[in-house]
């Protein structure tokens, strides 16, 4: 039990599969200037990660290693765009807003990344929670990146609006930048800064000295 | 606990090294077969359901794109709904079908039926349709028996998708009242600004024809001039020309030309 709970827990901070991983950034720029569209991308992501984990693992002894990338893409692509019809039929507004995205969980290193990291190792169960676990570490990331960027950007949470902007005869003018897809990349960096000056053990270290180091050595 | 059993071959196949060819093909065949029927039934029981949405949004478009036009939300609150007269029309004559109910009639149905449609002469095929339904859902707009307004669906190849939406012309049939695309699968962010509400508000007073009656309404390669052109949109080149193209088709002699000579002879 408790072992269960310290790998779904992981992989929200110690682990976490965007600050820590730099995994699947590349969506977690696109939907999160409102907080609605991150939700539910948040949630499509853990359904689709947690099931294509179980699959994977499932059949993960009769995987042939020759075509084990092809087989696993299969797998994933088929659970997406099973997602993607669900939420045209049931959330039609939410999936024209997220539009192309959805479809393309499917190319989220993400997934992959753990299918081909865990899950082809271990067994169903563990393998379910670290797809939960590691989609819900990367709803953390994205709900706070979304919050955040829709607070000060339209000065609104879930499109109920908190601060009272200029245009409507408010004081809080609002600021444009955060719905620019740059302030995602300034706010995962503040993130990933924020996570690491606590955690010190997730500090990479240097491959490659900056130039004008090893132009100082030399001399 | 009734013990099932499995097949033989089944239990040779999977004690197959995994690295045999046979296994190989094997589950590349099955998960791949697998895969299929989840993805296809799933497409196939929702299906029902994402049309409704569509027809949904396809009417709230509608609506949004009326009574964005000046003059027709005004008839239409003073009136009521009663005002939009929903006609099918029979396009080679340009005859409203008497007989057709408009409330079941599904044009882009029909258009996929070989029966229920024709083949569009090469030659004046510019929107690229290849086929079109016979009739078409109209809705005429009056007040005081007196017609204000035409709305007519249109439709057309764009730059990777067919471009669906609605043009209202003026009591003149001439000037263009609007238009609005309501479903389309261009690029975001390029051709997907058809659908933003700045461009689309660039239609509002254009004339469709010239003095000869010929359909001449262009979207400008850049910026667009005169009453007859409005702005292209910068890097959206063959959603511009898919634009212009597809009112060339319907407005011309094999679309709606005929309906709207009949109209024009009755006001």
């Amino acid at each position: 039990m408790a072992a269960s709970l310290r790998q779904l827990s992981e992989p929200i901070v110690d682990n976490n599969p965007i600050t820590v991983q730099i995994l699947g950034v590349c969506s977690a720029l696109a939907v999160t200037t409102s907080l609605s569209t991150a939700l539910v991308m948040c949630v499509a992501l853990t359904v689709v990660l947690a099931s294509s984990n179980v699959v994977i693992s499932v059949v993960r002894h009769h995987i042939p290693r020759s075509i084990r990338l092809i087989l696993q893409i299969t797998i994933i692509a088929s659970l997406v765009i099973v997602v993607d019809q669900v939420l045209q039929a049931y959330a039609f507004a939410m999936s024209k807003r997220l539009s192309v995205f959805v479809g393309l969980i499917i190319t989220n290193c993400l997934v992959l990344g753990r299918a081909e990291a865990f899950a082809m190792q271990n067994p169903p169960w563990p393998s379910f929670l670290d797809g939960v676990g590691n989609g819900l570490g990367y709803s953390a990331v994205l709900t706070t990146v979304a919050a955040t960027r829709e607070f000060l950007g339209a000065g609104a949470l879930l499109g109920y609006p908190l601060l009272p902007s200029v245009r409507e005869g408010g004081w809080y003018q609002p600021l444009e930048l955060m719905l620019l897809p740059s302030s995602a990349f300034f706010l995962l960096g503040l993130a990933v800064w924020a996570v690491r000056s606590r955690h010190h053990g997730q500090i990479e270290t240097t491959e490659f000295a900056l130039r004008s180091q090893v132009l100082r050595e030399d001399r | 606990m009734a013990s099932f059993e499995v097949p033989s071959w089944w239990r040779r196949f999977l004690a197959l090294p995994n690295e045999s060819p046979s296994k190989t093909l094997g589950m590349a065949f099955l998960v791949s077969a697998v895969c299929a029927v989840v993805v296809s039934s799933s497409a196939t029981l929702l299906k029902p359901m994402q049309e409704a949405n569509r027809r949904v949004e396809k009417n709230a478009r509608m609506m949004q794109m009326l009574r964005g036009v000046p003059g027709i939300s005004e008839l239409l609150q003073d009136v009521g709904a009663e005002a939009l007269e929903v006609e099918v029309v029979d396009l080679a004559s340009g005859r409203f079908a008497e007989d057709a109910d408009p409330a079941r009639y599904d044009a882009s149905q029909a258009g996929e039926d070989e029966r229920a449609s024709v083949v569009i002469p090469p030659a004046l095929d510019v929107a690229g349709l290849g086929q079109r339904a016979r009739f078409a859902t109209v809705y005429l707009i009056r007040d005081d028996q007196r017609l204000a307004s035409v709305v007519v669906p249109v439709y057309g190849k764009g730059y990777q998708s067919i471009l669906r939406g609605y043009l209202a012309l003026e009591s003149d049939l001439d000037t263009i009242a609007a238009l609005a695309f309501y479903e389309h699968g261009e690029t975001p962010g390029i051709g997907a600004r058809i659908t933003e509400a700045d461009w689309q508000a660039q239609w509002a007073g254009k004339r469709a024809f010239d003095a000869a009656g010929a359909v001449v309404v262009t979207v400008a390669p850049g910026v667009g001039e005169g009453p007859h052109q409005v702005d292209g949109i910068t890097g959206a080149t063959r959603t511009s020309l898919g634009v212009t193209h597809l009112l060339r088709y319907w407005l011309g002699p094999h679309g709606f030309g005929p309906m709207l000579g009949r109209l024009r002879g009755a006001s």
